[in-house]
């Protein structure tokens, strides 16, 4: 029987893509490079200093980049710059083809050469894939969609909806890449949680 | 406003427009599971996300027996321009002339502003409701785990 039956979005992982206070309310934030609305959220939630675990929601007919987007954040991820990547994306939109990618990839200090055989591996589209399918189950119907304190958002969050969460301030912004580096490795979980 | 067919229920008589411009009628639901997707209308921002989400899994819904097809009161060119513009397979289904009467026939026809409530509708090869949802709203958007859910009842 097909995994898209109703199921809440499954608990924080090792793969996890997490950043911000470990002690703040987790946001899922389930999101598409490709997607306007995404990044605005992505800018909300990055302002306001917001726990955020990323997780895919890559449509193939949304948009033709959408996946090949994800797939080049995870093999970023790879080498330990899956937020520095994403960062880079949202702040660049509408500048998805591959010599964009490498571009954002050098100016990161990447091996390239190893991010563009990653980022075409099964693997990884299976990873971005299980994603997608899992924020399909958990009954997203937009990009974005964010899950918190058993909260479902779908679209952009605003002030109101951040601020009860207890996000309302705002916060400085990794200014390099080995900052966000940082940020990302002390933020990672030290045991397993609930999402919602 | 009538609510919308409930389980249960024979599928009433209708006829609708296929993209090819043959009927699709009552007939064509005997020997498979088929899921309406009715939509307000084409080209809305909800209506485009909802064709995308369920496009992405149509392998699934296939997998799982089942055909979906999209019926609004938009008339066929329009609905061939919505589909493509999605990139989306999903077949259209029009109720344009006489306008709504399919729709009304299964009561998803929402009379204040003239054009399809949101709603699902699977019914079984033997013609008769398996399930139903109606939105609160057209903004209310069925997420395809719904219909997952539905087509794994027994």
């Amino acid at each position: 029987m097909t995994d898209l039956r109703s199921a809440p979005p499954p608990a924080l992982r090792d793969d996890d893509h997490v950043r911000g206070p470990v002690d703040a309310t987790l946001v899922t934030f389930y999101a598409d490079f490709t997607c306007p609305r995404c990044a605005l959220a992505h800018e909300r939630l990055t302002r306001t200093g917001a726990r955020v675990a990323f997780r895919h929601m890559a449509l193939r007919a949304k948009h033709e980049r959408a996946v090949p987007a994800a797939c080049a954040a995870e093999a970023a991820a790879a080498q330990g710059a899956f937020w520095a990547f994403c960062d880079a994306l949202y702040a660049d939109q509408g500048r998805l083809d591959d010599p964009h990618l490498w571009a954002h990839a050098r100016s990161l200090g990447l091996d390239v050469e190893r991010f563009d055989a990653d980022r075409r591996g099964d693997d990884l589209a299976a990873r971005v894939q299980r994603d997608t399918r899992e924020a399909l189950a958990a009954g997203a119907t937009t990009t974005p969609t964010l899950f918190a304190a058993g909260i479902v958002h779908p679209g952009v969050p605003d002030d109101g909806w951040l601020a009860r969460l207890g996000y309302d301030g705002v916060v400085r912004l990794p200014k390099t890449s080995k900052e966000a580096g940082d940020a990302e490795r002390r933020a990672r979980p030290r045991s397993k949680e609930n999402f919602i | 406003m009538s609510p919308v067919v409930a389980a249960g229920e024979p599928a009433p008589e209708f006829t609708l427009k296929k993209e090819d411009g043959e009927p699709f009628t009552r007939e064509d639901l005997a020997d498979r599971t088929t899921v309406l997707v009715f939509y307000p209308t084409a080209f809305s921002s909800v209506c485009s996300d909802q064709f995308q989400i369920y496009e992405e899994v149509l392998e699934d819904f296939a997998a799982a027996g089942a055909t979906l097809c999209g019926v609004s009161c938009d008339q066929n060119d329009s609905q061939v321009a919505f589909r493509e513009s999605l990139g989306v397979t999903i077949e259209q289904l029009s109720d344009f002339e006489p306008k709504g009467a399919a729709t009304k026939a299964f009561g998803a026809y929402f009379e204040p502003t003239g054009v399809s409530n949101r709603a699902l509708v699977i019914i079984g090869p033997d013609q008769v409701v398996q399930w139903s949802w109606e939105g609160e709203h057209s903004g209310t958007l069925p997420g395809a785990n719904l219909i997952f859910d539905a087509l794994a009842s027994p």
